[in-house]
């Protein structure tokens, strides 16, 4: 059965999401036995010491300034999403409907919101809900995801089955779409709801990573030979596969988490994520888009923070991806 | 192969049939169809309750599946929120997504692929690293931000383009939407090409057609591109799907009266027949576009034809 | 057979001479010297046996007289590839394309990536009469066919439509033999032509080999790192250890007594019936790196004989009896050692 290396899961991120980048590539390192040392040199060409697939992707990984700039990035909105105060003194709720849609001035860089409140403040309260969907979101699927796929990978049978065709049936729904659907019944305020459809729908991706890599690391011969020496299957799929199939989940999950947060944004904007109070950049930026011919900052500064955010997950992906896989370098 | 596409078409029906009741579910038991008829207005119980019985609804969820996917496939969508038909919906609406992910489809092939096919033969050169690290740029960029950056830059600024499309939708004044519809795509076109491109030209067989004494040219188009098309054309085709279904933030932006637009609505005035019909063409719009890349994957590689 | 021109200087006989070649990769490990002053050269007619491991830059060699080198990263940068007396290495490349495939042609070790997968068999050789000498569709389909019946493919005229995944390897490694042969070529590298391949059918694909290069009097480059495949068919050996070569002689010369102790390694290591009993003798350690050839002779650090001035002096290519050169110190103690 044709089963094209091209990624089925790419459904659905027609606009807004931004799915599709995550798979396609991670699925082509799950197509690959088990990620080998790097020895993509000219022929007779000397391997290096050798080294272990982890340390020598940490190796790579310290020395290549878009990882090092994105874990930046990364590490500086986890601490302003917990402690918004240290660079933002104001209050994001406070409004001054005389300053209303006013652009730059001191003490308020980014200008004022259509409600008179200060931009500047909004876009630094704006990280905490989109880090926060998105790393609730990216764990929730990442362990539902890698727990069902490995143990269907792993097993086999009729559940390996049954869990393909869930997940065929989740991909068959337009991300936006269901998100639209499911999320605009629901009233509350908080960031759950949004986090538990991304799981819904966010699980299938990382399930068929994690099933590939299991199924190909227990052809392996040492996972036979383990077998054939009587280990148990506990003790294989902890010691002999997982190790195996954690790096294409890894990789796929840090990209995926800036397309959730992607996501989230696109969601919000459409009325359907999260809500107010909530300070959200998708909100925000909804809201600026009815007034972008005469005051385009209200919509450039959450548009940019957001951005920059998404931008910053999928580099450090595609970074540790190329450094967990030195093949596609 | 004709046993091959009953087998998919087989594997289908089960996948149909869950997503429809999934979004069917969504609608139906975890929003109220009656109420949102009413609006804000507080429905008199008789009249509901008739209603109800009018529309199925007062019958088991599965019972009430059954009952829609057997008006739907006698053809009968039922009433959307302006008294319109369902169907007279789809038929003013689709055509003009249709148009919409017919641009975004081009632009994808013609940019995305020249791309991918330039960087991966000077792969880790200049030009190479510029496109990667562009393409990552626009896959970050959310749809809905990019559409108002480039309406204002093309549409506003420099009047380019129209801002807005008028209703019927003409094919020039999509070339702006489409593009945006276009762009995440579009950017993951070029990097699945320029990946496969750099891995094929260490293939074997190009060494070979290279000391077979072809002229470079012949090497890349009948050797290399042949080969490290696979997998892009068959992304492309299941995007078609996908593009169609994820319309909805480009329709919104430029106005278009097209799919995205009427779901929207639909969804925003909880009309549940105009969401339900809606997304289940778009759901088999989408499988027989899977189906379709399978029996195109199957065409241009021969040891799968074969097998 | 023609059997000069090997070891004296000039002749001009030679079909293909290479002096002096040099190759480089420049990796992210730092610059490998994958090929260090390689000489050799092939008369018409003649098999010329470059033996080595993998690693020896037997076949980065091949590849830099074909002009397919991978580069950037691989270049080459220095010495001559005189073919037919003209240097290949100063030509353009329009003028080494057309002689690529057409005068000189190349057979890879598997035949089954080597092959485009997507391309039917009679589209890849016929190809090589399209592009090469303009034939119409129709004529260089039936010389596709013509050539599969030559290289004994049954029933060649059904399966020239099929796909290289649909033959089985014996048969692809033919189809490799016959775009190869296509044009006549004057000289055919084949670059581990059986390892792929099962025992029997190995045998079968080098004899093919054998015959028709005896019957078009071509000259054969044949890269092995077997030496049992050698023997039969080759006139002359050449042995490489890291990107030098070390020993050339006559085949039978180079069996009856090996002049370096690289080569008395190498036949030590295999079995022999007439030997049957004694322990096999392994080469002990590893080659080197390419990244950092030791200094001296390459091959001190593993070799039974070495002095300090193996350490410190690499040694020239003595000339070690007719026909036959030996890149040691103390070529004529292992001479004598072996008789």
């Amino acid at each position: 059965m044709p089963d094209p290396y091209v990624p089925k899961e790419a459904i659905g991120h027609g606009d807004g999401g931004t799915a599709a980048l995550a798979i396609g590539e991670a699925e082509s390192l799950e197509r690959r036995p088990s990620a080998a040392p790097p020895s993509a040199g000219p022929p007779g060409a000397p391997v290096g010491k050798p080294r272990s697939l982890w340390s020598d992707a940490w190796h790579d990984l310290r020395r290549n300034p878009v990882f090092v700039l994105s874990a930046l990035v990364i590490v500086f909105l986890v601490v302003i999403a917990i402690w918004p105060q240290l660079i933002a003194t104001g209050n994001p709720y406070r409004a001054d409907l005389a300053k209303a849609q006013q652009g730059s001035q001191p003490g308020h860089p980014f200008g004022f919101d259509t409600q008179g409140r200060d931009v500047y403040t909004r876009v630094v309260y704006g990280a905490r809900a989109s880090i926060t969907v998105g790393v609730c979101a990216t764990a929730g699927a990442a362990l539902l995801g890698s727990l069902l796929g490995g143990l269907a990978g792993f097993f086999g049978g009729w559940g390996d089955t049954l869990l393909s065709r869930l997940a065929d049936i989740f991909f068959g729904i337009p991300v936006i779409l269901g998100g639209l659907v499911f999320l605009s019944v629901v009233t509350s305020t908080t960031v759950w709801p949004v986090v538990g459809f991304i799981v819904l729908l966010g699980w299938p991706q990382v399930s068929r990573i994690a099933r590939g890599s299991v199924v190909t690391a227990k052809q392996n011969d040492y996972v036979q030979a383990a077998r054939a020496l009587g280990a148990g299957n506990g003790r294989l799929l902890l010691r002999h596969i997982a190790p195996n199939a954690v790096a294409p989940v890894i990789v796929v999950a840090t990209i995926a988490l800036g397309t959730y947060i992607a996501l989230e944004a696109t969601l919000s904007y459409l009325g359907a994520g999260l809500k107010p109070p909530t300070v959200s950049w998708g909100i925000d930026i909804s809201t600026a888009s009815a007034y972008i011919r005469s005051a385009p900052h209200m919509l450039l500064w959450p548009a940019g923070a957001l951005s920059i955010t998404v931008l910053a997950f999928i580099m450090l992906g595609d970074a540790v991806r190329d450094a967990l896989d030195p093949k596609l370098r | 192969m004709g046993r091959y596409v009953v087998r998919r078409l087989l594997q289908m029906i089960p996948v149909f049939i869950g997503s429809t009741f999934l979004i069917f579910f969504m609608v139906y038991a975890l929003g109220d169809p009656v109420a949102a008829m009413f609006g804000d207005r507080a429905p008199d119980p008789a009249t509901a309750a008739q209603i109800r019985r009018d529309l199925y609804l007062d019958q088991p969820l599965g019972k009430q599946y059954l009952h829609y996917m057997g008006q739907i496939f006698q053809g009968n969508f039922g009433t959307a929120f302006n008294g319109q038909s369902v169907t007279e919906l789809m038929a003013s609406a689709f055509p003009v997504t249709l148009r919409l992910t017919l641009v975004a489809i081009v632009l994808e092939m013609l940019v995305g692929i020249t791309l991918g096919v330039f960087s991966g033969l000077r792969r880790g050169r200049g030009i190479d690293t510029s496109v990667l690290l562009l393409s990552l740029i626009v896959v970050s960029v959310p749809t809905f931000v990019s559409g108002y950056l480039l309406q204002f830059v093309f549409g506003v600024r420099w009047a380019w383009a129209a801002p807005s499309v008028a209703p019927e939708a003409p094919l020039n004044e999509l070339l702006l939407p489409g593009l945006v519809l276009a762009l995440v795509s579009l950017a993951y076109v070029t990097r699945l090409t320029r990946t496969s491109i750099a891995e094929n030209a260490r293939a074997d067989y190009v060494r070979t057609a290279l000391a077979k004494g072809l002229p470079r040219h012949r090497v890349i188009t009948r050797h290399l591109l042949r080969n490290s098309l696979i997998p892009v054309v068959t992304f492309i085709g299941t995007d078609i799907g996908a593009l169609m279904g994820g319309a909805i933030v480009t329709e919104r932006i430029f106005n278009i009266h097209g799919v995205g637009f009427q779901l929207y609505q639909g969804i925003l005035r909880q009309n549940s027949p105009t969401v339900v019909g809606f997304v289940t063409i778009l759901v088999l719009v989408f499988l027989l576009a899977n189906l379709l890349v399978d029996l195109l994957y199957a065409v241009l590689d021969p040891r799968i034809r074969y097998a | 057979m023609t059997n000069d021109g090997h070891g004296g200087e000039g002749g001009g006989t030679a079909l293909l001479d290479v002096r002096d070649l040099t190759v480089e990769f420049r990796t992210r490990d730092g610059v490998a010297h994958a090929v260090n002053g390689v000489s050799y050269r092939v008369a018409p007619g003649e098999t010329l046996a470059v033996l080595g491991e993998s690693g020896s830059g037997k076949s980065v060699t091949a590849q830099a007289v074909m002009g397919i080198l991978d580069s950037p990263p691989g270049r080459v940068t220095g010495g001559q590839v005189l073919f037919h007396g003209r240097d290949l290495l100063t030509l353009r490349r329009e003028e080494r394309r057309r002689i690529r495939g057409a005068k000189m042609a190349m057979i890879f070790q598997d035949a089954l990536s080597a092959l485009n997968p997507v391309l039917s068999v009679g589209a890849q050789l016929a190809e090589m009469f399209r592009v090469h000498e303009g034939t119409s569709r129709k004529e260089a389909r039936g010389r596709a066919v013509e050539l599969m019946e030559r290289v004994g493919i049954p029933a060649a005229r059904a399966r020239v439509d099929d796909y290289p995944h649909q033959f089985s390897g014996g048969m692809r490694q033919r189809i490799m033999i016959a775009m190869a042969l296509a044009l006549g070529p004057d000289l055919i590298i084949a670059d581990e032509p059986t390892t792929a391949l099962d025992v029997t059918v190995q045998a079968q694909v080098m004899d093919l080999l054998a015959e028709l290069q005896r019957e078009l009097t071509m000259g054969l480059i044949l890269i092995t790192h077997d030496l049992g495949v050698v023997a039969d068919v080759a006139d002359t050996i050449a042995v490489m250890y890291a990107g030098r070569i070390v020993e050339t002689a006559p085949v039978h010369a180079l069996y009856r007594a090996p002049a370096h102790p690289y080569t008395r390694g190498l036949l030590e290591s295999i079995p022999r019936l007439d030997h049957k009993g004694r322990r096999l003798h392994a080469i002990k350690g590893l080659p080197p790196s390419l990244t950092a050839i030791p200094p001296g002779c390459p091959f001190h650090p593993r070799c039974p004989l070495a002095q300090d001035i193996c350490r410190t002096d690499p040694p020239p290519l003595y000339e070690a009896g007719p026909g036959r050169a030996s890149a040691c110190h103390f070529w004529k103690e292992t001479l004598d050692g072996a008789r």
